[in-house]
């Protein structure tokens, strides 16, 4: 762990010491979920905004195992596909817990790809409106730019498709928003397991979202811990950066000093 | 008073209501939820003083699980 302290990820003047950031949803209870949390080493949780049921007012609450004290919530806009209805949802978020730091997704009916003319249109509203803004976003670098001078304070494109585990589809295209923006990138969505994470990392993005991947899987402690494990690996091994590769074999022992 | 929460209909409240009155006849934990009248936030510190009126429109929200 001193390593990572050396090497914090700093979003919007806030520095956390892991990069893993998991969803809430999902898991079979809010109990279950503090518990990956806690395997995945995270500090900071997406969570959604929902009406509160009113005929069931003693429901178990998120808060109740999670702290938000303890842990940064990322309220999310899952479900808003107009900025009208993310900067509305955000708002009475921003009441509910006191901070302005949120996730912004504003996605369409094709197979809940972000909506980036919408997105970009919300993030203005809200960047005017005093909250600091981490962007779901496609994995186009012109639009992540975009985001970044629209004053997003993260920017989060989608490896594969909401909740799909296809993977880390297109990794050039990841490591072209790496390369195009300063803010940090963190790869949202669409990761299988931990290798995949790894990868991601290797390219150089500052984090990983994972909710269904955890959530979803047979054991998602276990996982959990797979995913940090995965995340930290992929961090030093891109820190250390890795070899050139080469069509041939080169050997690795020496070829002198052999006994005839 | 008639009033619609969460896109219900509420026709069984007494008729001189502020947002705490209400949040507290719908015994609802007041720290843990967020209060939009008629599409504006309610701060906390105005729940006392924000009298409801009869056909108000009201989202009362809290956190859940989410990715």
């Amino acid at each position: 762990m001193l390593l990572s302290k050396k090497d914090p990820l700093i979003v919007a003047g806030r520095e956390f010491h892991s990069r893993l950031i998991i969803g809430t949803g999902k898991f079979k209870d809010y109990v279950e979920n503090a518990a990956a949390l806690e395997a995945a080493g995270g500090e900071m949780v997406t969570v959604a905004i929902r009406r509160v049921n009113l005929d069931q007012p003693d429901a178990p609450l998120l808060t109740d195992s999670i702290d938000p004290k303890k842990t940064t919530y990322l309220p999310n806009t899952a479900g808003c596909f107009t900025g009208e209805d993310a900067v509305r949802t955000l708002r009475l978020a921003r009441e509910l817990g006191g901070w302005n730091l949120v996730k912004l997704e504003v996605l369409s009916n094709v197979h809940l790809y972000p909506d980036m003319e919408e997105t970009l249109a919300s993030l203005k509203l809200l960047v005017a409106d005093g909250f600091d803004v981490m962007v779901y976003c496609t994995d186009d670098p012109v639009y992540c730019q975009k985001l970044q001078d629209a004053g997003a304070a993260a920017v989060m494109p989608l490896a594969a498709p909401i909740g799909s585990g296809l993977g880390l589809l297109n990794p050039t295209n990841i490591r072209l928003v790496r390369e195009a923006v300063t803010v940090p990138v963190i790869v949202d969505a669409g990761l299988g397991t931990a290798s995949e994470a790894a990868a991601a990392m290797e390219l150089g993005v500052d984090g990983i979202i994972a909710n269904t991947a955890i959530a979803g899987a047979q054991d998602p402690i276990r996982m959990a811990r797979a995913f940090k494990h995965a995340v930290i690996a992929g961090r030093e091994a891109f820190l250390a950066g890795r070899i050139t590769p080469k069509q041939y074999a080169v050997p690795s022992s020496p070829i002198t000093g052999l006994i005839k | 008073m008639h009033l619609l929460i969460n896109g219900k209909g509420h026709d069984d409240l007494p008729n001189e209501l502020s947002v705490a009155g209400l949040i507290s006849h719908l015994e609802l934990p007041e720290r843990k939820i967020a209060v939009e009248l008629n599409r504006e936030v309610v701060p906390k510190s105005a729940y006392a003083e924000t009298a409801l009126t009869n056909h108000d429109v009201l989202e009362i929200i809290h956190f859940i699980g989410g990715g």
